[in-house]
């Protein structure tokens, strides 16, 4: 199986590849990607730089343009496209219908991607996308179990790319407004869920607060782990009950579903956290190209190492193991 | 699941003992010549800085003696020592073998900041550009110093080996080979 890496800067672009990463996953810094976080991306000469190294060593790159362009600004779209087929990526990944249409036109040899802001749940709609225009892969979302992402499979030719390690989105991606309603910002056009400018952290009366766009979201006493800052992990309070009114701040780790996931068609694993350090992408990446090394070669998986780099410090299986609906 | 937190180690008590009847200003004058240093030698650090290259920057080192206050405008960078208490636009808090870690790549900014080994007050928005920026710069503080000593580049590696063993802090970035 084909593990996809994320990559926020070329530092990272290159522990990925150090550390076997098979595939790697980058934007441009701008709006046109969905990780659009100060200090993080890559210029254009970034690009053609970690491109070359990847393919030098036998990587792939992957440009990430699936944010939806703002009416009047989309050219900001059309160049990253463009300038993505010139410095010879291996495939764009895009969501929006109109930018699919234009990527399928102008740059027809530029192989497309479906991302997971898509939120493509079911075969018909997999299918729609490939023969309008041409996908070749989707990224499912995170609200699928294995049965039905096997389900998908049986019913598609588009390969499937599933997140097994990160953080996790509430509901269908691309279609989330908590942010934009406390920010003001949308995370589908600006690329910036919980923008860290409206983010505050502040120790009031011995616990650590967080807030976003000024809304109090969580408040963790000593001890605990600093809180998530986007309002789907916050802890609400109503009446005299308080709970996580979304979903717990944990992070998705399918490390050991890896096996039922190949079972189930999957194409290629995907690592989350293009906002996170080089020393957590080469960590998380060699964890799971020895998980699908020792799969292929018939050995028992390893036992996980990666959780204290969970976001939040906990971990689920998400839907994959679904026992909620 | 709740994991075992990370294992920092603070500083060895002596090295803040040690630290404490330094000047100030002389510590201040060396580390204003090795960001420098830096500077010159990883320009896009303060590129992708951004609009933050001009903001000041408070590391506080919790288990040594005194802060350090960071201007990193690229074509003047300036490092200061105040004895604590220092208001800037962002403040990154936590044990200096956390802040040394991050500098090498030892650990990552995120899983420090749930666990709380470090923490950041002010703009947000400002220690995330400063943490992505210096973690692409891959930054080696051993190798910097060698390269400000000049003929004494040898005796400064040693130097700072046996400084690396007495202290357990991470003082270099670890070899990963040459790949291009």
């Amino acid at each position: 199986m084909e593990i996809v890496c994320p990559a926020g800067t070329p530092a990272s672009l290159r522990a990925a590849v150090k550390a076997g990463a098979h595939t790697i996953y980058c934007g441009f810094a701008d709006e046109t990607n969905a990780r659009n976080f100060p200090g993080l991306n890559f210029d254009r000469a970034e690009m053609r730089d970690g491109i070359a190294f990847a393919h030098r060593h036998g990587a792939k790159v992957l440009i990430a343009i699936n944010t939806f362009p703002r009416a009047g600004a989309e050219a900001i779209w059309h160049s990253a496209i463009s300038d993505a087929a010139t410095l010879e990526a291996d495939a764009v990944i895009l969501a929006d219908l109109g930018l699919l249409d234009h990527a399928a036109q102008k740059h027809p040899g530029l192989r497309r991607h479906l991302s997971v802001q898509a939120a493509a749940a079911n075969a018909d709609m997999i299918n729609f996308y490939a023969a309008t225009f041409g996908v070749k892969r989707v990224v499912l979302p995170r609200v699928l179990s294995v049965p039905e992402i096997a389900a998908i499979n049986a019913e598609t030719k588009v390969e499937t790319e599933v997140f097994v390690f990160g953080g996790l989105c509430v509901m269908a991606e691309g279609r989330c407004s908590l942010s934009s309603y406390a920010t003001g910002k949308s995370p589908n056009m600006y690329g910036v869920c919980s923008p860290p400018s409206h983010v505050d952290y502040r120790e009031e009366a011995g616990e650590l607060k967080a807030r976003l766009g000024g809304y109090l979201i969580h408040s963790a006493a000593k001890g605990e782990p600093a809180p998530y800052p986007t309002l789907c992990k916050g802890c609400f309070t109503a009446g005299d009950q308080s709970g996580y009114l979304f979903e717990d701040p944990v992070s998705l780790n399918a490390e050991q579903l890896i096996p039922q996931l190949q079972k189930a068609g999957v194409t290629a694993l995907k690592i989350e956290g293009r906002q996170r350090s080089a020393s957590y992408v080469a960590q998380v990446v060699q964890n799971f190209r020895a998980a699908v090394d020792a799969l292929a070669a018939g050995r028992p998986m390893p036992a996980g190492l990666l959780a204290r780099l969970s976001e939040g410090q906990a971990s689920t299986t998400g839907a994959y193991k679904k026992t909620w609906r | 699941m709740q994991p075992a937190p990370l294992a920092i180690r603070t500083a060895p008590p002596l090295l803040a003992i040690a630290l404490r009847p330094l000047p100030l200003p002389l510590l201040s004058a060396a580390l204003t010549a090795l960001t420098r240093s830096v500077a010159a030698r990883h320009p896009s650090l303060f590129r992708r800085l951004g609009p933050y290259s001009t903001a000041r920057f408070v590391l506080d080192p919790t288990d040594l003696p005194f802060v350090i206050c960071l201007l990193p405008d690229a074509a003047k960078p300036q490092v200061a020592l105040h004895r604590r208490a220092q208001q800037g636009d962002t403040k990154i808090a936590g044990p200096l073998a956390a802040l040394l870690g991050l500098v090498h790549g030892a650990f990552d900014g995120d899983a420090l900041f749930f666990s709380r080994d470090l923490v950041i007050e002010g703009n947000t928005e400002a220690a995330l550009a400063l943490r992505n920026a210096i973690d692409d710069a891959e930054l080696d503080i051993g190798a910097e110093l060698q390269a400000l000593s000049g003929p004494f580049a040898g005796v400064m590696g040693q130097a700072i080996s046996v400084a690396q063993a007495r202290t357990g802090l991470c003082l270099t970035r670890p070899d990963q080979g040459e790949w291009i």
